[in-house]
């Protein structure tokens, strides 16, 4: 079997590399070899995805232990445990303190808030008028706000972690050094948070951590400071780069365009369709291990092996999404795995598709003339894939 | 112990698999939404773990007497 060099190559734009798309049809799981070393296999079909992310038999645990030297997209940054590296009831202790941050009833009680701050973001733009970036002018500082206020992250520290947090969500785009200081940066950082919500809690995540470790013992220290820089770097680089993928996305798409601004009520489903087809991810991370020998697409997963799934390329099986490539908002069934799928779901979904709503519609009301004023580059060897910059006139 | 009534409402339920990987004994995957294996169970905190980490809040547990056990408000 040929064993392929992964990540394969990205797209100049937000599509999906072909060869995803032949191994999909041809060659459901694969061999490949990670840049940090090691191989795993490649899982590519809707129905193979859902068994890894979702069965028990796949597990998340292993890549902690001591004596396990995982297949990496990533450099090792070596003792941190995160609520992605567990499987239930470890995970399920984590997540449940602040699942209930998170459910959709609590995030539409900040819809009010986000619009304010899109308001006021769209504000300052027009007020400089045309050419913008849109990165800079909207999608960022809307993430980080939101995230930044739900955490308890002063508005003057937001500037120093974002920096940070780049280079941590990095693959090959920065050196493993500046990767692995970028991490330390950031842990450092909410560990100091950490203890300032100690002294002075506020209505705030951060402060509901403190306090289920301090009086609830439900999770350590470290797992304490784990979770707040998974938060603040989930909770803003994802979405910030959404937004403006997404408005990439309606601009190279009149015709969709067209339709989502004759038919507003098709917003819901057109956000949903974009999370679909937009390939957010440079890679995926986050390899799930095999506690026993499983049978997908005919070949048998070992016990012990390691299994990397890409949701955003099984997103595009003919099987479940007919004519997969078409950018269609009136899909009758839209199951895609664009916020994963199983027990590591993100926790910010309803979160991610308030502020994707909010900040998509109120630009398109506001700017009936919204066009690209230049090429778009999209960065690379990063986590996250979303535009260098996004610059657009009106 | 009395036993507990577990209900999806499947209108809200958006089949992100977080109930039948936290209790897959309980919780089953079909056309894309989740149902309970059955309405009618012995009592088991992963019932519990699975309706508070639900992000749509689709689960309902009850005691045996009609008290909601979760999702808590």
């Amino acid at each position: 079997m040929q064993v392929r060099a992964y990540p394969f190559a990205e797209p100049d734009d937000l599509g999906v590399n072909g060869t995803y798309l032949e191994l999909q049809r041809d060659e459901p799981v694969a061999r490949v070899r990670l840049p940090y070393g090691r191989e795993a296999w490649l899982v590519t079909r809707y129905a193979d995805a859902k068994v890894v992310l979702a069965d028990p038999r796949f597990s998340r645990a292993p890549v902690m232990d001591a004596d396990y030297d995982p297949p990496r997209t990533m450099p090792e940054v070596p003792g941190i445990t995160t609520i992605l590296s567990m499987d239930p009831p470890e995970h399920t202790r984590l997540r449940r303190i602040l699942a209930k941050a998170f459910t959709a009833r609590r995030t539409g009680q900040l819809r009010e808030r986000a619009q304010e701050i899109v308001d006021g973001l769209l504000d300052a733009m027009e007020e400089q008028g045309p050419p913008a970036d849109l990165v800079d002018a909207l999608a960022m500082p809307v993430a980080i706000t939101l995230i930044s206020e739900m955490l308890g992250v002063p508005a003057l520290d937001r500037v120093k972690f974002r920096e940070w947090s780049d280079a941590a969500v990095a693959i090959t785009a920065f050196t493993v050094p500046e990767i692995e200081a970028g991490a330390a940066a950031l842990r450092a950082y909410i560990r100091e948070l950490v203890e300032d919500k100690r002294q002075n809690p506020a209505d705030d995540m951060l402060t509901v951590l403190v306090h289920a470790h301090d009086n609830e013992d439900r999770l350590t220290e470290e797992e304490l400071v784990s979770f707040g820089v998974t938060l603040l770097i989930a909770g803003h680089e994802t979405t910030g780069s959404e937004i403006s993928n997404f408005v990439y996305q309606l601009l190279t798409h009149p015709d969709r365009l067209a339709e989502l601004r004759a038919d507003p009520s098709l917003l819901p489903a057109a956000i949903e369709e974009l999370l679909r087809i937009t390939k957010l991810s440079g890679a995926p991370g986050f390899p799930r291990i095999a506690t026993a020998d499983v049978e997908l697409s005919g070949v048998t997963i070992r016990a012990g092996e390691a299994v990397f799934v890409d949701g955003l390329v099984a997103n595009r099986d003919p099987a479940v999404f007919p004519n997969p490539h078409e950018l269609d908002f009136h899909r009758p069934h839209n199951p895609h795995f664009a916020f994963g799928h199983g027990v590591h779901h993100c926790i910010g979904a309803p979160l991610a598709r308030m502020e994707l709503q909010v900040s998509i519609s109120t630009l398109l009301n506001r700017f009936p003339n919204l066009e690209l004023a230049d090429d778009v580059v999209f960065k690379k060897g990063r986590l996250v894939r979303g535009p260098e910059r996004l610059l657009v006139r009106w | 112990m009395s036993r507990w009534t577990v209900g999806v409402d499947r209108a809200a339920c958006l089949g992100t698999g977080m109930c039948t990987s936290i209790a897959p004994a309980h919780f089953r995957l079909d056309g894309g939404t989740s149902s309970p294996v059955s309405t009618d169970v012995e009592p088991d905190d992963a019932v519990i773990d699975a309706a508070e980490s639900c992000p749509m809040e689709a689960i309902l547990v009850r005691s045996a007497d009609g008290e909601v056990l979760a999702p808590q408000p």
